[in-house]
């Protein structure tokens, strides 16, 4: 039995480590005031220091920041249309055509999207003269466009599980079609919406493949530009910056978990 | 009490789905204060019917008239016809004061008069105080109140009613039954409820229609509908019955004679409608008109005896219900009210009892 316990309680440590490790170490060595990872010269805030002296890391953090902000509003507004039309409107014409242009994205490989992509805005410019330059703009659009199939899958999901009865007794009680959408179906997709909208944030935060083929001279976002870095050898700024993210990323996460938490209480407590 | 003028009125209503026909050309019209009740199983296009009314399905033929204005092809949100769901279908993210008044804010109705209706309302259907309750801490017999109160409160010309008591528990249902009629009475509104469940249809109803496969089979009162019944379906779809196939072998004086297979001696039931003798024809009888009786009774002109033995029953506290083998191979279910505390003479399994009834406790059929 204890023996058994034991095994049991290694392999957790393990499962643990596995995950915790790494993130530990960098952690850890952000705070290293030596150059080399391996050395501990002691604790120090310089790489902090040095990273908030260092204008391309921040303008890469600002544009990174502004594409993933506005490509998760655009991508909640069309994938939770094109959502709601797959969940709710049952068999229309172009159905098909509609479930597997919103699947597209989700299976084709980065690579492939961003090389069309590219082509489409090389080709828009050539035909058109919009857009002038790429960068800003085309990395948005590129981000909306993958985006928005993940926020649709997740809004028919929960579609499919609404009462559809309750829009139809809004309907009985007066309510003209789009205030029902407004009364009745937004505040039932509200949490798929908003998980939608933070699904799509973290991927556009994220995003390198696609961001690197549509983007141009100039437009660096935080990824193209770490990973650019590190091409030239891991500097110890950008451990600093990795752990902020990571801090940004765990509150985020813990807030959430206790807004939710209390939610739950509260609902239980006034339940008769 | 019904007035003679139908408030809602339908002709010739038809919907199919795919091809198949779920309501196939039904009639009929509903009276002020009137509560009708349509009575069908699962699938017999009940719910259908009444999704037209409420204009959730548009019809493929047929018309609906609210207080004789055509209303077949208004969208729902402007009939003045409201609907109480099945589910209830309250608001979940509302609260129960949200959920009445919804109705009325679509209608632009001003907010002094807002409030007073909907404290009105829910003083009626008992909820004062629950007004900032969400419908998840309600109970299911108060989220069927607010599921009324909402339906109500716009002081709808109809209310659609689509199974209002089948999701409450039995006790619950006896008591919410009493107080929709209260209800009923009180604001004089038109109901028409949709069940599958006859004792639902007869408590509630001033007139049933009996529904099978997307049409009307009989539409008549409560007592009607149970002692006249139109045919074997109805018979046996409201109550219990027994029922004997065979042929008319004589008429008179109202009282038809029939002859069943493997039944010796004929059976009698009144006339009820046109029959002759030859004809094939069915005669129904429900259990507690029957009686049983160790002894043969006295012979009497109309009287219908038979025999048979006891083959299984049921005590039921206030009465027992009697399965018992005729002669001739059929089964016959009694039921005899327990008057007594101790009968003195109590039949039991295996025994041997004479069956009778009076012609005027059986009705003839002929479909």
């Amino acid at each position: 039995m204890k023996g058994r316990s034991l095994a049991i309680y290694s392999w957790l440590a393990f499962g643990y480590a596995f995950f915790y490790v790494p993130i530990v170490l960098l952690v850890v060595n952000s705070f290293n005031a030596s150059r080399i990872g391996s050395h501990w010269g002691g604790f120090s805030l310089h790489w902090y220091q040095q990273l908030l002296d260092d204008p391309q890391i921040l303008a890469a953090a600002w544009l990174s920041l502004r594409v993933a902000f506005i490509s998760a509003c655009g991508a909640t507004l069309i994938g939770g249309c094109a959502g709601l039309a797959l969940g709710r409107f049952g068999v229309f014409r172009g159905r098909m055509a509609l479930t597997g242009m919103v699947a597209a994205p989700l299976v084709m490989p980065e690579i492939i999207t961003g090389l069309s992509l590219l082509l489409l805005f090389v080709a828009l410019k050539s035909l058109t003269g919009w857009p002038e330059s790429r960068g800003f703009t085309t990395i948005t659009i590129a981000h909306i466009t993958f985006c928005m199939s993940y926020v649709a899958v997740v809004v028919q999901a929960r579609v499919a599980t609404l009462d559809f009865s309750l829009e139809e007794a809004a309907m009985d009680l007066g309510g003209r079609p789009f205030r029902v959408l407004l009364d009745i179906t937004l505040p039932g997709i509200a949490p798929a919406l908003l998980s939608g909208w933070l699904l799509s944030f973290t991927l556009s935060l994220d995003d390198l493949v696609i961001s690197s083929f549509v983007s141009g001279p100039g437009a660096n976002t935080l990824p193209m530009l770490i990973f650019s870095k590190v091409k030239l050898g891991v500097t110890p700024d950008i451990n600093a910056l990795a752990s902020i993210i990571i801090a940004v990323v765990t509150a985020g996460v813990v807030i959430a978990g206790v807004l939710m938490l209390r939610a739950e209480r509260k609902r239980v407590a006034q339940r008769p | 009490m019904p007035s003679g003028v139908p408030v809602i009125r339908t002709e010739g209503l038809c919907k199919s789905f795919a091809g198949q026909p779920a309501v196939n050309g039904v009639s009929f019209g509903v009276e002020a204060a009137e509560v009708f009740v349509i009575l069908g199983g699962s699938g017999c296009g009940k719910t259908t019917l009444l999704r037209m009314l409420a204009g959730f399905e548009t019809p493929d033929a047929g018309a609906i008239y609210l207080d004789g204005v055509d209303i077949t092809h208004m969208p729902p949100y402007e009939r003045p016809v409201n609907m109480m769901f099945q589910s209830y279908a309250l608001f979940p993210h509302m609260s129960v004061a949200d959920n009445v008044a919804y109705g009325l804010r679509k209608e632009g109705v001003p907010r002094a008069e807002l409030r007073a209706r909907i404290k009105e309302m829910l003083e009626l259907v008992q909820l004062s105080g629950f007004d900032a309750r969400k419908p998840d801490q309600l109970s299911g017999g108060q989220r069927q109140r607010v599921a009324l109160a909402r339906a109500l409160v716009k002081r709808p010309r109809v209310l659609l009613l689509d199974e209002p008591l089948a999701a409450l528990d039995k006790k619950l249902r006896e008591q919410t039954q009493f107080e929709l009629m209260n209800l009923q009475d009180r604001l004089g509104t038109s109901f028409v409820v949709v069940t599958h469940d006859q004792e639902e249809a007869m408590t509630l109803a001033s007139r049933i229609a009996v529904m099978d496969k997307g049409r009307f089979l009989q539409v008549a009162s409560p007592q009607e509908i149970y002692e006249y019944p139109c045919s074997r379906f109805v018979a046996e779809f409201v109550g219990t019955a027994n029922i004997f196939g065979g042929h008319v072998s004589g008429v008179s004086d109202q009282v038809v004679s029939l002859t069943a297979d493997s039944i010796a001696s004929p059976l009698l039931g009144a006339l009820h409608s046109g029959v002759a003798a030859g004809d094939q024809a069915w005669l129904a009888v429900r259990p507690e008109k029957i009686q049983l009786g160790k002894e043969a009774p006295e012979a009497q002109a109309g009287r219908c005896v038979l025999t048979g033995v006891v083959q299984d029953l049921a005590y039921y506290g206030g009465r027992s219900v009697y399965r018992v083998r005729l002669d001739g191979g059929h089964t016959v279910l009694v039921s005899a009210q327990n008057r007594l505390r101790s009968p003195t003479r109590k039949l039991e399994w295996d025994e041997s009892v004479y069956l009778f009834w009076e012609a005027q406790a059986g009705v003839v059929l002929t479909q």
